[in-house]
């Protein structure tokens, strides 16, 4: 289901019939088959990727390094399961390296942000250390590129 | 002065391509939704390009050799024999040239006589016929037909011989039919190009974009080594139309023959486009395949589409086109064409660009993306719908 899978991460919009023909199978089991990957929850969710900034909505996204204390028999995951309960906590991710957290978090403004580190993320117990960084454009996300200039310039009839 | 009359006969005897003429009409509209292009939609993978800005960073801005970068060569015969395991000598029996264009016209030109035959299966590619005649020669359509899935029978063949024939130009996995010739049948042919001193141009342009069962080199069959002109090139499997990079393999003194032509026109194919050709060769393996899985999923999308508007639709096996039968509307292939992108802004190309054998046929490529390709779909849907009303 590799395939299907891949079809459906470039456009989930796509209808079942236009999936079934590629794949060489029935509507019917295309919808079985994404039914069952959502049941398993091998698909996770349905999201587009929206341009904010083209779309005139104004975000500040900052990447937080955290460097945490590893606590017995939990290690980093108890801090890290309650810091990703907060709404403003966009992804977070157990890093190798210098630290140990890092924690995208997305606000209306540089105030927002910036209050959320001060007062609900360096607060939490075993947290020693936060290094904000603010993001300041976007050019690929989840492997798109944003403003991708490449364009179709085939003719329109060609050998 | 009047200019026409000084035109080689050569050249005005042969007609404009039918892809041009249409291409004119097309290219005035807006809104068309084209299924008339003959090249990938894809962009040419980006370590390719990269590779063609590092060169140029190098100062690689120079001629090559007339016969292509040694180090392009090698990846070719490499490559050929890894692939179907021929052997090939870079340094004499490989020649780069500016596309497979420029390799069937020097092959063509190397081999031909005044009034030396040359078979040719139709439908098949818009230059074959042209560059025959071009080079003095005369070609024999052999004209292949949808009940025999587009494939060429020795029977045909044989019916067609005569002494004056001099070589056979094949092109599969075809365009624009999608056709391609089982190892069995390539093999009959191989026999009949021997018992007949025939040597065999095989345009492989679209081996690697081969759906069903793997592709057969021609001169990979017993004792056509030897006997074959084999023409590849990156334009289509590593989406690489505007680079013109192909070649030729053959007989060291008959690549020496190409060459002596090809240093006196081309001189070299460009050092920047084969720089990123020794990439493509390199690393491209993994994206190429991609393409080409994309493409099959698109393949079955048109077919089914088709068949269920109820044309009559071969099932091609290579390339990216799908050549759907519009006898059934009673048009010819240019009205059918015409009257589609008048009304429902949709280009396709007639299938008598392609030859004779072609009438009857429209030319739909599947290069496109699935959004296109669904939208096209219902245009011709409501367009084959409206004749069927008006009939």
């Amino acid at each position: 289901m590799k395939q299907l899978l891949e079809l459906l991460e470039k456009d989930c919009t796509q209808p079942p019939e236009h999936l079934a023909a590629m794949l060489q199978i029935s509507p019917e089991e295309v919808v079985a088959h994404i039914k069952r990957l959502e049941d398993e929850k091998v698909i996770v969710k349905y999201q587009p990727i929206i341009n904010w900034e083209q779309a005139g909505v104004d975000k500040v996204t900052a990447i937080i390094d955290v460097r945490i204390t590893p606590q017995r028999e939990v290690g980093f995951d108890a801090i890290a399961e309650r810091i990703c309960r907060f709404p403003e906590v966009v992804s977070l991710y157990l890093m190798s390296g210098a630290y140990d957290l890092s924690v995208m978090v997305e606000g209306q403004t540089l105030k927002e942000v910036a209050q959320f580190v001060s007062t609900k993320l360096s607060t939490i117990d075993g947290v020693i250390s936060t290094t904000t960084h603010f993001m300041l454009k976007r050019y690929k996300y989840a492997g798109v590129i944003i403003e991708d200039q490449e364009e179709d310039h085939r003719l329109v009839v060609s050998p | 002065m009047n200019w026409a009359e000084r035109i080689s006969p050569v050249v005005t005897s042969i007609p404009p391509s039918g892809i041009r003429r249409f291409f004119d009409i097309a290219a005035e509209m807006k809104g068309v939704i084209s299924l008339g292009v003959g090249e990938p939609d894809f962009v040419t993978p980006w370590h390719i390009r990269e590779s063609c800005v590092h060169g140029l960073h190098r100062g690689y801005t120079a001629y090559t050799s007339n016969y292509g970068l040694l180090e392009l060569r090698e990846e070719i015969a490499r490559n050929i024999y890894n692939n179907y395991k021929v052997t090939y000598d870079p340094r004499r029996e490989v020649l780069v040239t500016v596309g497979v264009s420029e390799a069937l016209d020097l092959a063509v030109r190397a081999l031909l006589s005044p009034g030396d035959q040359v078979l040719i299966p139709e439908p098949c590619y818009v230059s074959y016929k042209a560059c025959v005649i071009l080079a003095g020669g005369q070609p024999v359509p052999v004209p292949t037909a949808l009940e025999n899935e587009f494939r060429v029978t020795v029977e045909q063949l044989e019916k067609l011989v005569t002494p004056r024939t001099k070589a056979l130009l094949i092109g599969y996995p075809n365009n624009p039919t999608g056709a391609i010739m089982p190892m069995q049948e390539l093999a009959a042919i191989a026999r009949f190009a021997k018992k007949h001193d025939l040597i065999v141009i095989s345009d492989e342009i679209y081996a690697d974009l081969t759906y069903q069962g793997s592709h057969t080199c021609f001169a990979s069959l017993p004792d056509m080594r030897d006997r074959t002109i084999l023409l590849n090139g990156f334009s289509k499997a590593y989406a690489m139309t505007g680079w013109r990079i192909g070649y030729a393999l053959s007989n060291p003194d008959f690549i020496a023959a190409m060459n002596k032509i090809h240093q006196y026109t081309m001189l070299c194919a460009p050092i920047t486009a084969q720089v990123a050709a020794v990439e493509a060769l390199r690393h491209g393996k993994d994206k190429m395949e991609k393409m080409v899985a994309e493409y099959n999923g698109r393949r079955h999308l048109m077919l089914k589409g088709l068949r269920g508007m109820g044309l009559t639709c071969f099932e091609p096996k290579g390339a990216f086109y799908i050549f759907p039968s519009i006898r059934e509307t009673g048009l010819t292939s240019v009205q059918f064409a015409e009257e589609l992108l008048k009304t429902e802004k949709v280009a396709v190309v007639p299938g008598d660009a392609f030859g004779e054998s072609g009438e009857g046929f429209v030319r739909c490529s599947y290069a496109s993306s699935i959004n296109n390709l669904t939208e096209a779909l219902e245009r011709i849907e409501r367009f084959i719908k409206r004749l069927n009303e008006s009939g």
